[in-house]
């Protein structure tokens, strides 16, 4: 698959490597680690990746606020994490610099644009000394490239020079990297061919760039050796990369099929959300029909009257659209109507963090709207993850006639893994059934029920079916408005007791470990990679410790009570102040212990695996 | 949303649900119920095919009092969940009902993006000058001054007027009538109905316990021909008791001339509904008592494009392009690689 040249430079072997681009906003940083993710995942690696970005689209240039990195981890084993710390970072100027060089491994390898490191850039980054030469990167391998320089060299010749000229620095830094790991050029030489194609020009002047990264690395002594990462041993079978929105999109697309039931997705755009929409939009040949609407209340109310009309509503923001959105939620449970709510969580509260990640909307999640009002909240654990949960979420609606709510969070949204492609013919059918027409002189009865508490799905257009719904409390059985005292009490306990229900179709929570021990690790959402990793690490120590991952948080799985119960400590790892701990504890009167960071970042598999030393230290 | 002449012709009683109508006795909302109930017959689309949504008021019950689909939704966001219902299923026939304070308080912004995406909807603004339901305050149309239960000293509120709104945002068919001037009502019903995008109907309707007589000028035997004016497209804006009055251009602003003494029809401002731009109708909107004659009937009627059948039309379009979606050339777009089973 190689178009380069071989290697005369010594390759040594490698299990994993972790590599953060980092740059100014501008600097095309998401680009490079794009690219390094697809090749690495292309040539067969497992891969996760972290991309971290400022909320401002372009911050001011050099500063610090306007650092944009993209971290990749790639393996030639099963990896879950985009790894806590990077074995090689690319700065490309001072403020990158200062604001990633923590999390670089002691000995780790530093590139540096050495280019960017003048007087001018340190003012803009708030420095005062030339990090180079202040002993603060004494403890790394240390690249001093003159990136600028060499790409402007590199591409002088197609015409392009100055400022056009450096847009084609991130290609150099990325050659330099793909030399540095010993991955092929070709994919990312036809993702120019097919992105630049109306801008030959440009083109070739990122070709040139790219390869003359590549042939830096090769020629100059500086580079000593490099690297080699092997195939993972994945199951077989056809792999694509998936990012978490996309995965999302993709899952509502099948579960649209499957279920023979229209997609009507509305929203107003939103970070880290929108890209669900922009996915969506481009699938129309599937009779995907996207609204964008006026704000989130008109997309939520927009979606309820679609549900109404027989499509499958589906709506999507992060927590301060879901907050527009309470009021209509409740709508929603109180007509009965199938719809996919779903929150990309970011910090908050308020406008918060919109481009860190977080897990603070689980309460907001199952107690954000008046009244007694349950509706089921099941949450993606990885980006490929969201795939799996559009479906289910589209099943339990269908099914009970119920809103849900999907939780996904910025990490695994905009984070991507490798995503083995389902066999079509082996998806789950979803049995969505209408009712039908009736017979004259038979009466429609809207609020009857089967089995499962769910009401007739009744769409206009159905000859003898006409009915009213609305949000004032119905009468059991006929739906008409009911101001009864015990027909509220009835009602309430019925949609209680129907989302009860939904735990009855949910498989029982299985555990990663031992089945009664000293830890039980429990977690749920974006946080399952660094639970997993640590519990996996943990393990082969010979720790007496398991990990329960949770999709299904309202309700819980039904035998998570007695699963709880099998272990002497129970640890819930959580990006917020405990939010799955408060319900647990009080659910199941578990003394449940807490492990909470609220910075925008995910948690480290480090930080998990001490946790739980600790408690076995105790 | 055509009539299909096999089916049994329906009477006003066929579109009356079974639940007793709770609006207070005298109430306005009766009568505009009644010429619905009148109308739609007539119009010959299918009860099953009809979908009245509502926010919330005493207005928006109105649906429940129909043998329709419908939907009593939440305050204010009426057009956004029909916006829902009439994207998903274009072939529907869709009706808002809305109240002054559902619509152009706390709906305000909804009813302006219906209204300008001209989805195939009829929107009835039920305009009572007052809050209803919740026991009367003053709403954004009262008028400045008025004396309400929130209002003790006067509200201090500039009102809008919402024709002049709808104008604004772009509305391709805007009408007003009058509760107790049933055949006018049933007549301008039938127009909204007929036209294809948004209808946006205002309904003077009298609140008799919280707003008794606001529109008395206008419904008053008595006063009304001179403190009304009926707008008929073609037809020179005529009115008074004796049909003497008219209404002039003078330079840019209207006012009202007498017919005879060397004024005759020909001088008179010409209704024109079909009229490209917005400014004629937007002049009428403007027009209020006590200066002028308060203008009813079809201000604005012109044909443009419709969101839910642009809408229906991208999807068609690429399906016809690309082929019906499949999942299997979904999922292999793009890069994809192979794992290979360990050979042994
Ligand atoms: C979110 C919300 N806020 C406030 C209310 C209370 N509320 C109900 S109807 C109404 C005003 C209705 O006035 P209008 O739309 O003019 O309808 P009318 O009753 O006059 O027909 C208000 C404020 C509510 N139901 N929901
Ligand atoms: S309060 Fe006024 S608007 Fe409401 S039903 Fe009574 S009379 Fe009609
Ligand atoms: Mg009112």
């Amino acid at each position: 698959m190689s178009t380069t040249t071989n290697s005369k430079k010594p390759i040594k072997e490698l299990d994993a490597a972790t590599v953060r681009f980092c740059g100014d906003s501008g600097d095309g940083m998401q680009l490079a680690g794009t690219q390094l993710t697809n090749t690495s995942a292309l040539i067969g690696n497992d891969i996760a990746t972290f991309p971290d970005f400022p909320a401002e689209i372009r911050a001011p240039r050099g500063t610090r606020a306007g650092v944009s990195g993209f971290q990749i981890h790639f393996a030639s084993r099963e990896i879950f994490t985009p790894g806590d710390s990077v074995d090689a970072l690319v700065a490309m100027n001072p403020a990158a610099l200062v604001t990633n060089l923590s999390d670089l491994v002691d000995g780790g390898i530093l590139i540096v644009n050495k280019d960017s490191f003048t007087e001018k850039e340190f003012k803009l980054a708030a420095i005062d000394a030339n990090p180079l030469e202040d002993g603060s990167i004494s403890g790394f391998q240390v690249f001093e490239v003159e990136m600028t320089k060499l790409t402007r060299l590199a591409v002088a010749e197609t015409g392009l020079s100055g400022r056009d000229a450096d847009r084609c620095r991130n290609f150099f830094a990325m050659g330099l990297v793909f030399w540095l790991y010993n991955r092929p050029l070709d994919p990312t030489l036809r993702f120019i061919e097919s992105k630049f194609s109306s801008k030959p020009d440009v083109a070739e002047a990122n070709r040139s760039a790219l390869h003359a990264g590549y042939n830096y690395g090769e020629t100059t002594e500086a580079f000593h050796s490099h690297f080699r990462v092997d195939k993972a041993t994945l199951q077989p079978g056809q792999y694509r990369n998936m990012m978490g929105n996309q995965a999302l999109a993709w899952g509502l697309v099948t579960a649209s099929v499957q279920s023979g039931c229209d997609l009507f997705y509305g929203t107003y755009p939103i970070t880290p959300a929108s890209d669900i929409l922009h996915e969506l939009s481009r699938h129309k040949s599937f009779g995907v029909r996207t609204f964008q609407a006026e704000d989130e209340i008109a997309a939520v109310t927009a979606t309820i009257g679609a549900a109404f009309a027989g499509s499958m509503g589906v709506t999507a923001s992060s927590g301060p659209g879901i907050a527009l959105k309470g009021e209509a939620m409740g709508l929603a449970v109180m007509t009965e109507l199938p719809m996919i709510v779903v929150n990309v969580q970011r910090g908050g509260p308020s406008t918060g963090l919109p481009t860190k990640t977080e897990q603070a909307d689980l309460f907001q999640a199952i107690f954000g709207r008046n009244g007694e009002c349950p509706m089921p909240v099941i949450a993606a654990r990885s980006p490929a993850d969201c795939f799996d949960v559009a479906i289910e979420a589209w099943r339990i609606a269908t099914q009970f006639m119920i809103p849900v709510m999907v939780l996904t969070d910025g990490y695994i949204a905009n984070g991507s893994e490798p995503w083995k492609l389902p066999n079509v013919a082996d998806l789950p059918k979803i049995n969505v059934k209408y009712a039908n027409a009736l017979q004259n002189g038979d009466e429609f009865q809207p609020y009857a029920r089967d089995e499962y508490l769910a009401r007739p799905w009744a769409v206009p257009g159905t000859p003898g079916l006409m009915h009213r719904i609305g949000g004032l409390e119905k009468q059991h059985i006929t739906g008409n408005v009911s101001y009864d005292p015990l027909n509220h009490q009835k009602m309430t306990d019925i949609r209680a007791q129907k989302i009860a229900n939904v735990a009855q179709t949910i498989p029982a929570q299985e555990v990663n470990g031992v089945e009664q021990g000293k830890v039980l690790l429990l977690s749920w959402g974006g946080t399952f990679g660094s639970c997993n990793t640590a519990t996996n690490r943990l393990k082969e120590q010979g720790a007496s410790v398991a990990h329960a991952h949770l999709r299904h948080l309202y309700p819980f799985p039904s035998n998570l009570g007695e699963l709880l119960k099998q272990y002497d400590t129970v640890l819930i790892p959580e990006l917020n102040n405990g939010q799955l701990r408060t319900l647990i504890r009080s659910e199941f009167l578990v003394d449940a212990q807490g492990l909470n960071k609220v910075q925008g970042k995910p948690f480290a598999v480090s930080e998990i695996v001490e946790a739980v030393e600790e408690i076995l230290a105790n | 949303m055509s009539s299909d002449t096999s089916l049994p012709v329906l009477k006003s009683t066929d579109f009356a649900s079974d639940q007793d109508v709770r609006w207070c006795p005298g109430c306005g909302d009766y009568s505009i119920l009644a010429q619905m109930k009148k109308v739609l017959p007539q119009i010959g689309v299918p009860r099953e095919d009809t979908v009245f949504v509502s926010g919330i008021g005493c207005s928006s019950r109105f649906p429940y009092y129909m043998n329709t689909y419908g939907i009593h939704s939440i305050h204010g966001r009426a057009p956004a969940v029909a916006t829902g219902v009439k994207c998903a299923r274009p072939e529907l026939f869709v009706w808002v009902i809305t109240g002054d304070g559902d619509a152009l308080s706390i709906g305000g912004n909804h009813l302006m993006h219906a209204i300008r995406r001209n989805l195939d909807i009829n929107i009835v603004l039920f305009n009572n000058q007052i809050y209803g339901l919740t026991k009367g305050q003053y709403s954004p149309t009262s008028p400045l001054g008025k004396i309400t239960k929130s209002t003790p000293f006067g509200s201090v509120d500039n009102p809008v007027y919402p024709l002049s709104v709808a104008i604004g945002c772009e509305a391709t068919f805007v009408a007003r009538s009058i509760d107790v001037h049933i055949k006018h009502l049933g007549e301008t019903l039938k127009r909204a109905a007929e036209h294809k995008g948004t209808a946006f109907v205002e309904v003077y309707q009298n609140c008799n316990v919280f707003n008794d007589g606001a529109f008395n000028y206008a419904t008053d035997r008595n006063t009304k021909q001179d403190t009304v004016i009926e707008i008929e497209h073609g037809k020179p804006l005529i009115f008074g008791k004796d049909r003497n009055k008219g209404i002039r251009l003078n330079g840019m602003d209207p006012e009202i001339v007498e017919l005879g003494k060397g004024i005759s029809e020909d001088d008179l401002l010409f209704h024109d509904e079909k009229a490209p731009e917005p400014s004629l109708a937007y002049l009428l909107s403007r027009m209020r008592y006590p200066e002028f004659p308060e203008p009813i009937g079809v201000f604005r009627a012109v044909e443009r494009p419709v969101y839910d059948e642009r809408m229906d039309n991208q999807i068609a379009d690429a399906i016809e392009k690309r082929g019906k979606g499949d999942l299997e050339a979904l999922f292999t777009s793009g890069e994809t690689w192979k794992v290979e089973a360990e050979s042994a």
